[in-house]
């Protein structure tokens, strides 16, 4: 598992993005696997440094991934006082459609295979698997 | 074609201006505000305006730029434009597509349909 600590700044999440992306790329995960890792770790660490952190600079994210030949499992923590992942309205319906903000959770639950948080809500682990189960790739496509 | 800023290029049509993000990906916080900055002055510049937003350089975007779409599309209709966006690579229109937001911009393959849609709507 490599671990990295970062400020809460916007730009402090690329470095270790990028890293993340080659060892994807180094493991032959395919492109639509590579995007969908890039868009659910931004997702993460903009809802950790705006809702977690609340962009207090005092205040780090630690990011800890692994990448193997079949999967990237990666965990995001912020210094907040966490949220309950189960209340987050849904952004694609009525009003919320409208709105400009609601979107990440749902974004990095589509892309990736597991999404769960810790029981305080201030760590989510993701898990993408470079064979996605089919079951789950359906799921993405379904209309609710 | 007249630059603006960094992050787009203006382009005054017959019936429309059509607005071009330059940027590959559009990702950071400073990156969306400047951009939302450059879409609004453009957007302010006239009442009824007509909108194309043309994502052909686009290959990566967040979820905040969504939202920036969202405020570019109110301040439009506010003022009795019209908003349409085209040349949305697949990857991209996916996530329109997973956040519904299909439903509420109308999406055109090119600039050419987006610019022939507005015509017929006149």
């Amino acid at each position: 598992m490599v671990s990295k600590v970062v400020e809460s700044t916007p730009s402090a999440i690329e470095g270790v993005c990028r890293r993340i992306l080659s060892e994807l790329e180094a493991k032959n995960f395919n492109q639509d696997g590579i995007f969908a890792v890039h868009l659910a770790v931004e997702e993460a660490f903009l809802n950790a440094l705006r809702h977690g952190n609340k962009m207090d600079p005092n205040k780090e994210i630690k990011i800890d991934y692994l990448v193997s030949g079949e999967k990237i499992e990666i965990f995001m923590t912020d210094e907040g006082n966490g949220f309950d992942p189960d209340v987050v309205p849904d952004p694609r319906c009525g009003e919320n459609l409208y709105k400009p903000e609601g979107r990440g959770l749902l974004l990095m639950r589509s892309y990736m295979d597991v999404v769960e948080f810790n029981e305080r809500g201030n760590s989510v682990r993701m898990v993408r698997y470079k064979e996605r189960p089919r079951l789950k790739k359906n799921l993405n496509q379904t209309q609710v | 074609m007249v630059p603006v800023k960094p992050r787009i290029s203006v382009e005054y049509a017959e019936n429309a201006v059509i607005i071009t993000f330059t940027d590959e990906k559009i990702l950071e916080e400073k990156d969306i505000q400047a951009l939302q900055e450059s879409v609004m002055s453009v957007v302010e510049q006239a009442e009824r305006i007509n909108i194309i937003l043309d994502f052909c350089n686009v290959r990566f975007l967040s979820s905040a730029v969504l939202g920036l779409l969202i405020r570019v599309s109110k301040k439009i209709y506010e003022q009795d434009g019209k908003l349409k966006l085209c040349n949305i690579n697949p990857k991209i229109y996916e996530i329109f597509k997973i956040t519904r937001l299909t439903k509420i911009f109308d999406i055109y393959e090119d600039v050419e349909s987006a610019a022939e849609s507005l015509s017929a709507e006149d």
